[in-house]
Order: structure tokens, then C-alpha cells, then sequence
């Protein structure tokens, strides 16, 4: 089972090495939208720091909605599909096999938004960095919710608007709670609840993906 | 030996059916060609024989496996496929993709690239699938045969897309897996080539109409 997960991510991986949607698409806009949330702020610093990670985590949700656009749609076409179908491969390797490598870039994009987030909104530096573990746990978290409702919004033929809708919602607790956490290091405030949600929120994503991933496949 | 044993077999898409009561047995060691016109039901019969398509009425074995069951996806990996379309990923090399495939199901990986040499693509094994023709890229999915040596071929107008030396390697392919105990089941348009002898199964409205060798 380990196998088949990291040869899933590691396909994914080198399919996003070879197309550099992550690099030249994904990351750019990702910075813009944070350089235009600053302006859109205003000048002022400590307004700034105070909104910065409410503003850090949207635009964290509105990248991962392009990362996951962008894996569902790998395994999209019609031929692609059925050759994968046919390898019989384990659907709970191929949905954590996809996390992974999902989980993988989205972390990249995040530490560097998280840089770009400390720089322009002026964010304190330990804030930032102590943050950074609780950036993982939700971008996990993103990534195997991801996973799941980019397969859903797959099987339809409006994939690409449909995505966002369904799983902006169920992104919220992980947008509220990581926000909430990032808040709690910027200005001393109660962590633990937080880090604990996002927690359950990863496990319990994982379980469902686990148990559904296969019968979402043969649908 | 039967290797596909079908019983009334119907599957539908929304209201609309695509096989309407299948009765078929398919045997061992035989080259089975599937005709008929448009919209007869030969791509969706190929699709339920590789365990790709859920009846919604009847019941069947293929190689053993129930197709009305979770068994339909230990079925796949018994079976191979050429579909119409590009297969495989596109940005990945024909190397790549075989390596992934190989890996995946446990198939010999060394195979690959005397697989690839095979069906003549060693030239091209290293760039991304996209960039190459239509009929090479059906070429790394008959490679894919070579690497898996499946008991079932499932080939859905294999010649299509292909130049003359395709059509030959192809044709030479199906000959050499009949003679090796595998059965090869094929739709097509057009008349085979002469050496491919084969069971005709002609379809007409999503029913079997006739069975001929």
C-alpha cells in the first residue's frame, strides 16, 4: 500500500515537473492575489498584520482550489481514465497516493505566501514562523478534502465551476481554524482548540476519502 | 475453455440502453471481431467484458470473475485494453507511463523497453506522449499488451490511426496471442487482414445478431 502511494504521488509529481502549472500559474497568481489584498487594505501596518491571516488563508483556499482543479483533471480524459481503471490500482493508494503530491506542492506555494504574507502585510517574524507547522497540518488537511471533492466535481462536464462550490464550504472549518491559530501567534490567544480541530478535520477527511475514493472512481 | 460466459446481460446509461439482453460465451485460444453499425453496442460490450461497464440486469463471468460484483475491478487487471482514445497520461513519456503501469501492477518491468522496441517507438520512448502521433500513441498502448501478456485482449478498431507497418505489427500481435492461449476480442469497420482469423459477432442495436467462424 505505501508503494502504490508514493508511486501515485511520485507520477503526479513528475507530471507537475514536467507541465510547471505550480510554477508558472499557480504560484504568480497566488502572490498577486496577496499583493492585491495589501492594497486593498491599505497602507496602514498594524491593520495589516491584524487582517493578515484571514487574508493568508483565502488566499491559501483559492490556490489549493487551483491545485486541485489542475490533479483532477489529470485522469480526466476518457482514454486516461479507463488506462487507469484497468491497472486495478487500490483506490485508497490512488486517493492518499494523490494527497500526497498534492500536499507536497500546496506546501511549497504555502511557505512561499507565507513569505510573501510576513513581508507584505507585516506579519512578525515568529509569528510566521511558528505558524508554519499549523500551515502544514491545514494544507494536509486541503489536500486530502481536495482529493475527494475534485473527484467529485470530476465526474461532471462543468468541473471547473462546480469545484469551487462544493468544496468551499467544506474548506471553511479549515480556513476558520487555521486562521484562528495564525491570529492566536500574532496576538497571544488560545492555539490547542484550534490545532485540535484541524486534527479531527484531517482525520476525519482521510476516513471518508479512505471509504469512498473507490465507489467515486467507478461512478 | 470459456473465458466470458454472458447471460441476458443489459447495462444502460440514464434511460437509454446500450446492450439490451447479451447472450455470449466467448472461448479460450480465439480471435473474436465485433462488427456492426454505429451505436450497435461494440465499444460498450468490449467496456463490460473489461469490467469497465455495470449491468443493470443479467449476470456473467469473465476469466472467471462475476461482472455484476466488486470482482469487476480484480477483473482489469487481467485484461487488456486499447480504447479509442489517447491512453495513459500525455505528459508523461511512453517510458514513463509504462514504468508507472508496471510498477503499479507488479508486471515485469524489464520488459518495457523490448516492448517498446517491439512495437517500434525506442526513437520516441523519451518524449512526452502528447507530442507524438496518434498512431504511435496507440502503439504504447499495444506495447503495454506486450509488458502484461493479458488472458483477455480487448481492442476496440485496433487498426485505426495505424500506417501499413501498424497494421502488420498489429495483425502479427493477435496471431502470435491466439497462438499463446490468449483470446483476443476486437470491433472493426473494415474487413481484417487476411492472416486474422477470427469468430464474427455482428451487433445490431445494442442485441447480438449473429455468431459466425
Amino acid at each position: 500500500m505505501i508503494r502504490l502511494i508514493l508511486l501515485v504521488a511520485q507520477k503526479d509529481l513528475l507530471i507537475e515537473r514536467r507541465s510547471r502549472v505550480l510554477l508558472w500559474q499557480v504560484a504568480p497568481f497566488g502572490l498577486m492575489t496577496l499583493v492585491l489584498c495589501g492594497l486593498a487594505v491599505g497602507p496602514n501596518a498594524s491593520t495589516q498584520a491584524k487582517l493578515a491571516p484571514g487574508l493568508f488563508y483565502i488566499v491559501m483556499t483559492l490556490v489549493a482550489l487551483l491545485v486541485i482543479n489542475r490533479t483532477s483533471q489529470l485522469e480526466a480524459s476518457r482514454g486516461t481514465a479507463t488506462s487507469v481503471q484497468i491497472l486495478g490500482i487500490d483506490p485508497g493508494a490512488v486517493f492518499l497516493g494523490k494527497g500526497l503530491a498534492m500536499f507536497f506542492q500546496l506546501s511549497i506555494v504555502g511557505t512561499a505566501l507565507l513569505a510573501g504574507t510576513t513581508v507584505l502585510l507585516h506579519v512578525p517574524l515568529h509569528a510566521a514562523i511558528l505558524t508554519l507547522p499549523v500551515l502544514l497540518l491545514a494544507t494536509a488537511t486541503l489536500s486530502l478534502a481536495g482529493v475527494l471533492y475534485g473527484r467529485i466535481a470530476a465526474s461532471s462536464a462543468n468541473a471547473g465551476t462546480l469545484l469551487p462550490a462544493l468544496a468551499l464550504p467544506a474548506f471553511a472549518p479549515v480556513l476558520i481554524a487555521g486562521e484562528r491559530a495564525f491570529s492566536s501567534l500574532i496576538a497571544v490567544g488560545p492555539l490547542a482548540r484550534w490545532v485540535w480541530l484541524l486534527g479531527v478535520a484531517l482525520g476525519a477527511y482521510a476516513c471518508v476519502g479512505l471509504l469512498l475514493y473507490g465507489a467515486l472512481e467507478e461512478s | 475453455m470459456v473465458v466470458a460466459s454472458l447471460c441476458d446481460v443489459v447495462v444502460t446509461t440514464g434511460n437509454f440502453p446500450l446492450l439490451s439482453g447479451v447472450d455470449l460465451t466467448l472461448e479460450g485460444s480465439t480471435t473474436y471481431v465485433i462488427t456492426g453499425p454505429n451505436g450497435a453496442g461494440k465499444t460498450s460490450l468490449l467496456r463490460l467484458l473489461a469490467g469497465l461497464e455495470v449491468p443493470s440486469r443479467g449476470s456473467g463471468t469473465v476469466l472467471g470473475f462475476d461482472i455484476c460484483s466488486a470482482e469487476r475491478r480484480e477483473l482489469r487487471r487481467h485484461v487488456g485494453w486499447l480504447g479509442h482514445e489517447t491512453s495513459f497520461y500525455p505528459d508523461l513519456s511512453p517510458t514513463e507511463n509504462l514504468l508507472f503501469a508496471a510498477r503499479t501492477t507488479g508486471a515485469d518491468v524489464d520488459s518495457i523497453y523490448s516492448a517498446l522496441d517491439r512495437v517500434g517507438l525506442t526513437h520516441r520512448a523519451k518524449v512526452p506522449l502528447k507530442s507524438l502521433s496518434a498512431g504511435q500513441q496507440r502503439r504504447v498502448s499495444i506495447a503495454w499488451f506486450l509488458v502484461r501478456r493479458p488472458q483477455l485482449w480487448l481492442m476496440d478498431e485496433p487498426f485505426a490511426s495505424l500506417d501499413d507497418e501498424g497494421r502488420v505489427l498489429i495483425s502479427e500481435l493477435i496471431v502470435a496471442a491466439q497462438t499463446g492461449g490468449a483470446t483476443v476480442v476486437l470491433t472493426s469497420h473494415g474487413a481484417l487482414p487476411a492472416e486474422t482469423l477470427a469468430t464474427s459477432i455482428v451487433m445490431v442495436g445494442g442485441r447480438i445478431a449473429e455468431v459466425a467462424s
